[in-house]
C-alpha cells in the first residue's frame, strides 16, 4: 500500500516535472545557492544522526560533507534534510534536495523512476535477528516458517520477506510498522519473533535491546542490498561529482592518503599520489569535472579516506562495530573498487 | 425566698465540645469520602492496591534507579549491554535528556544566537500573564502589543537577517520551539478567523455562506498529514522554477487553516445554542447586523463554547507533532530523531525521552486546560438560577 502510494506520487511528480521540474544543471544551482541541500536519514544510528549539540554526523552525512569540499572546499558548505523513507524520493524529484544520500537501495524499478544511482557507496544484505531465549531451536531462516516478523514500511525490506518466505514455502505475519523505534520496541517486547531489516540495521537495533548477547544474527542474506547515492536523471555532470566524490575517497584509502598526511603527500614525490591529489603539472582532471584541480584534497581534509569515515562512524571507533567485510577494499577480499583517477 | 443552689441544677452553661473521632478531622474525611457504603470501601482497598502495586516501581524507575547524569550510553546501559549498570538494572534515562536538553528546546538553532529565542520566550510570558489575569490593567493596549506587535518583533529576532541579526533559517528551528510557535500562530489565527467563517456560514448572503461552507467542509474533509504533505512536496512542483516560500511558512499557514476550520463549527455550535429571543431582542432595539453580533451574540455564544475551543487549542498543540512528516521536528519528532545518536541507544533511552516530551506536552495542555476552567467559572453569570 505504502510502497503503491509512494511510486504514484512518484509517477504523478515525474510528469509534472517534465514541464516545471528544477533545472538540469544541478552543479550550477548549487554553487550559486552557495550551499548542497543532502538529503540525509531523519535519524539512523551511525549513518546520518545529530549529536548533542544539533550538529549531524554519520556515515552518510560524512558523504555529503565530502560532497560539498569538492564543490566549495568546505566540507561546511552543505545544509541537511532528514527524510523517512516514504519522502525521500519525492523530496529528490522536487529539487528539495540536491542528491539523497539515505540507505536507498539501488533497484532497477527505482532508477527507471526518474532517478539516477551514480555510485553505490556501502553494500548491505538483508538479514534477520531473533531472540535465542523466545526462539531457542532457531539457527537458521530456514526454520522461521509461521514467525510473526516485524517491519518497516516502504521498504525493499518488505518486498524482500515475502519473497523470501514464499520461495522458501512458509507461511509468516507481518507487522508493518511506520517508524525504526517502533519496530525495535515491537520487536524487543515481544510482538514479533523476527526483525528483519538490513544487516547494519539489525547490527544497530541490538545496541539498544534489552539483552543484546540474547539475540541472534541469522547467517542467511537473502537480498542484495546496495545502498546507493541517488541524483535526478538527465544531469550527467552532477551524477559524475558524486560518483567520482565516491571514487576519491576508496582512491585515498587504496593510496594511504589520510585526513592527517594529505597536505604532506600533496608535496610529496610520489607521481601518482600527486596526480590524484591535482598535483600534476597542466592537469585538467578536476576541472573538467566542474571542480577545481585540488578537489579530492579538500574532500580528504574535511572527511578523511573511506576507511576512516566508516571507522569513524559505523566501524571500530563507533559504538556500532560494525566489520568492514563487503566494503572492505578490494585488494582485501571487499567489493569497494575505485576507478582510476588519471 | 427561692434557694437557687440545688445540686442536681447545673450552674452554667455546658462548654461546646469537638465532635466524636469518627465525625471529624481526617477520620470524618475518610469515612466519608472513602469508605461511605461497603462498595465504597472494596473500591478504596482495590485502588490502593493498584496504587502499592505499580507505584513504588514507577517511583523506583522514575527516581531512584534513574541515572541522571553522564557522558554517554554507558550510564544508561547494564554491563551486558556494553554499558556500566549492573545486570538486570532498569531505570530512566535522565543523562540522555540532560545532555540533549538544550536540542530538545530549541533544536539546532545556532548556539550563539539562543539569547534571541530566550528573549522572545521572556516577551511571550510577560506580555501573556497579564493578558490571562483579570485584574491587570491595561487590557486592550496589552492584547493589541501581544497579538499584532510581538509576532512582528519575534518574527525579526527569530528569523533574523536584519538589524545586524545573522540570519537563522527555519530549517534549523526545532524543538519546543516550534512546537510553540506553530501552536501560537495557529491558536491566534484560528480564533478570529473561525469565528469569522462561523459567521459566514450562518449568513443570508448566499456565496458567502457557500464559500464559508466549501472552505469548512472540505477543510475538515482532509486529513492534516496530507494537507502538510501537499504544501511541502506537491506545492513546489506547480510553482514556477525559483519561486517558492519557505517550508515552515507552509506548514503555519496550513495549520491554521486547518484549525480555523474546526473552531467554526464550534463557534457555530454556540452561535446555534443561543435563543432566538436574543436575536429579536437586539433587533427590536433596532441594532444593526455588527451590533448585533458584537454586543449580544458573540458574548453569549463565546462564553458557551470555550470547553469546545480550548479542547480544539489543546488539540491543536498536540497536533503540531505531525509537521515532523515533512522534516521539521516539534518537542516529539526531535526526541524521536535523538534516540537513534549511537552515542545515547540504550533500551532505556527512547521511553525516557518520551516521558518527558509527554511531560512537557502535559504541563501545556493541562495549564490550558485549568485556565478554561476558570474562565467558565468567572464567566458563568447568565444561567444561574
Amino acid at each position: 500500500m505504502n510502497n503503491f502510494a509512494t511510486k504514484l506520487t512518484v509517477a504523478v511528480m515525474a510528469l509534472v516535472s517534465l514541464s516545471f521540474g528544477a533545472s538540469a544543471d544541478t552543479l550550477s544551482d548549487v554553487k550559486s545557492k552557495g550551499f548542497l541541500q543532502c538529503g540525509v536519514n531523519t535519524s539512523l544510528g551511525g549513518f546520518a544522526s545529530p549529536n548533542d549539540k544539533g550538529e549531524w554526523t554519520g556515515f552518510e552525512v560524512d558523504y555529503c560533507r565530502a560532497v560539498a569540499a569538492a564543490i566549495f572546499g568546505d566540507g561546511s558548505k552543505v545544509k541537511f534534510t532528514p527524510l523517512s523513507s516514504k519522502d525521500r524520493l519525492p523530496a529528490l524529484q522536487s529539487g528539495e534536495i540536491d542528491v539523497l544520500f539515505r540507505s536507498a537501495t539501488v533497484t532497477l524499478g527505482r532508477d527507471t523512476q526518474g532517478f539516477d544511482f551514480p555510485t553505490v557507496y556501502y553494500y548491505d544484505g538483508q538479514g534477520f535477528m531473533v531472540n535465542r531465549k523466545r526462539l531457542p531451536e532457531v539457527t537458521s531462516a530456514k526454520q522461521l516458517s509461521g514467525a510473526t516478523v516485524c517491519l518497516l514500511a516502504g521498504s525493499t525490506t518488505e518486498l524482500n520477506a515475502a519473497d523470501f518466505f514464499k520461495a522458501s514455502g512458509m507461511e509468516y505475519n507481518p507487522v508493518v510498522f511506520d517508524k525504526l523505534e517502533e519496530v525495535k520496541a515491537a520487536y524487543d517486547s515481544g510482538r514479533c519473533d523476527v526483525y528483519t531489516t538490513d544487516q547494519t540495521g539489525l547490527y544497530a537495533a541490538r545496541l539498544a535491546l534489552s539483552s543484546p548477547a540474547d539475540n541472534l544474527v541469522l547467517p542467511e542474506i537473502i537480498s542484495k542490498e546496495p545502498i546507493g547515492a541517488a541524483v535526478r536523471q538527465g544531469d550527467p555532470q552532477w551524477a559524475d561529482i558524486i560518483r567520482w566524490t565516491h571514487y576519491a575517497l576508496l582512491t585515498a584509502e587504496e593510496f594511504g592518503i589520510t585526513q592527517a598526511n594529505v597536505d604532506e603527500l600533496k608535496n610529496g614525490d610520489n607521481p601518482e599520489i600527486k596526480r590524484i591529489l591535482g598535483q600534476e603539472a597542466n592537469t585538467k582532471l578536476g576541472t573538467d569535472l566542474g571542480l577545481g584541480n585540488d578537489w579530492v584534497v579538500n574532500i580528504i581534509r574535511a572527511v578523511g579516506n573511506y576507511g576512516e569515515v566508516f571507522d569513524k562512524n559505523i566501524g571500530n571507533g563507533s559504538p556500532l562495530k560494525i566489520a568492514r567485510g563487503i566494503n572492505a577494499p578490494w585488494n582485501k577480499g571487499g567489493l569497494q573498487y575505485a576507478m582510476p583517477i588519471r | 425566698m427561692t434557694d437557687t443552689n440545688i445540686s442536681f441544677v447545673r450552674q452554667e452553661m455546658l462548654q461546646g465540645q469537638t465532635p466524636p473521632l469518627g465525625e471529624r478531622g481526617i477520620v470524618r474525611w475518610v469515612r466519608i469520602n472513602l469508605l461511605a457504603t461497603p462498595i465504597d470501601a472494596v473500591l478504596t482497598i482495590l485502588a490502593l492496591l493498584a496504587l502499592a502495586w505499580f507505584l513504588p516501581p514507577l517511583i523506583n524507575w522514575l527516581f531512584i534507579q534513574a541515572s541522571w547524569v553522564g557522558p554517554d550510553r554507558s550510564v544508561c546501559a547494564t554491563v551486558a549491554q556494553g554499558g556500566l549498570q549492573p545486570d538486570g538494572w532498569s531505570g530512566a534515562c535522565w543523562a540522555f535528556v540532560n545532555a540533549k536538553f538544550s536540542q530538545f528546546m530549541y533544536g539546532p538553532y545556532p548556539i550563539d544566537q539562543l539569547w534571541r529565542v530566550n528573549l522572545v520566550g521572556i516577551m511571550f510570558v510577560a506580555l501573556l500573564v497579564p493578558l490571562l489575569m483579570p485584574k491587570a490593567p491595561y487590557k486592550i493596549p496589552n492584547a493589541i502589543v501581544f497579538f499584532f506587535v510581538f509576532p512582528i518583533i519575534a518574527f525579526f529576532l527569530l528569523v533574523g537577517g536584519w538589524f545586524g541579526l545573522p540570519y537563522v533559517e527555519t530549517s534549523v528551528w526545532g524543538g519546543l520551539l516550534v512546537t510553540l510557535v506553530i501552536s501560537f500562530v495557529g491558536i491566534s489565527v484560528s480564533l478570529p478567523l473561525g469565528i469569522a467563517l462561523a459567521l459566514g456560514r450562518r449568513s443570508k448572503m448566499p456565496v458567502i455562506k457557500m464559500l464559508c461552507v466549501i472552505f469548512i467542509e472540505m477543510v475538515r474533509g482532509i486529513p492534516l498529514v496530507t494537507v502538510l504533505f501537499m504544501a511541502s512536496y506537491m506545492l513546489p512542483l506547480f510553482l514556477p522554477p525559483g519561486v517558492s516560500f519557505d517550508k515552515f511558512l507552509r506548514a503555519l499557514i496550513g495549520v491554521a487553516l486547518f484549525a480555523s476550520a474546526y473552531m467554526a463549527e464550534v463557534v457555530r455550535g454556540g452561535l446555534q445554542a443561543i435563543p432566538k429571543g436574543q436575536y429579536e431582542g437586539a433587533d427590536s432595539l433596532g441594532l444593526g447586523y455588527w451590533q448585533k453580533t458584537g454586543l449580544i451574540i458573540l458574548p453569549q455564544a463565546l462564553k458557551l463554547v470555550i470547553p469546545g475551543i480550548v479542547n480544539t487549542f489543546i488539540g491543536l498543540f498536540k497536533d503540531t507533532s505531525l509537521v515532523s512528516i515533512i522534516s521539521m521536528f516539534d518537542l516529539l519528532g526531535t526526541v524521536r530523531q535523538h534516540f537513534n545518536d549511537p552515542n545515547w541507544a540504550s533500551p532505556q533511552t527512547p521511553i525516557s525521552g518520551l516521558v518527558f516530551a509527554g511531560f512537557i506536552f502535559w504541563i501545556f495542555c493541562f495549564g490550558m486546560s485549568r485556565y478554561s476552567i476558570f474562565m467558565e467559572n468567572r464567566l458563568d453569570t447568565g444561567h444561574k438560577r
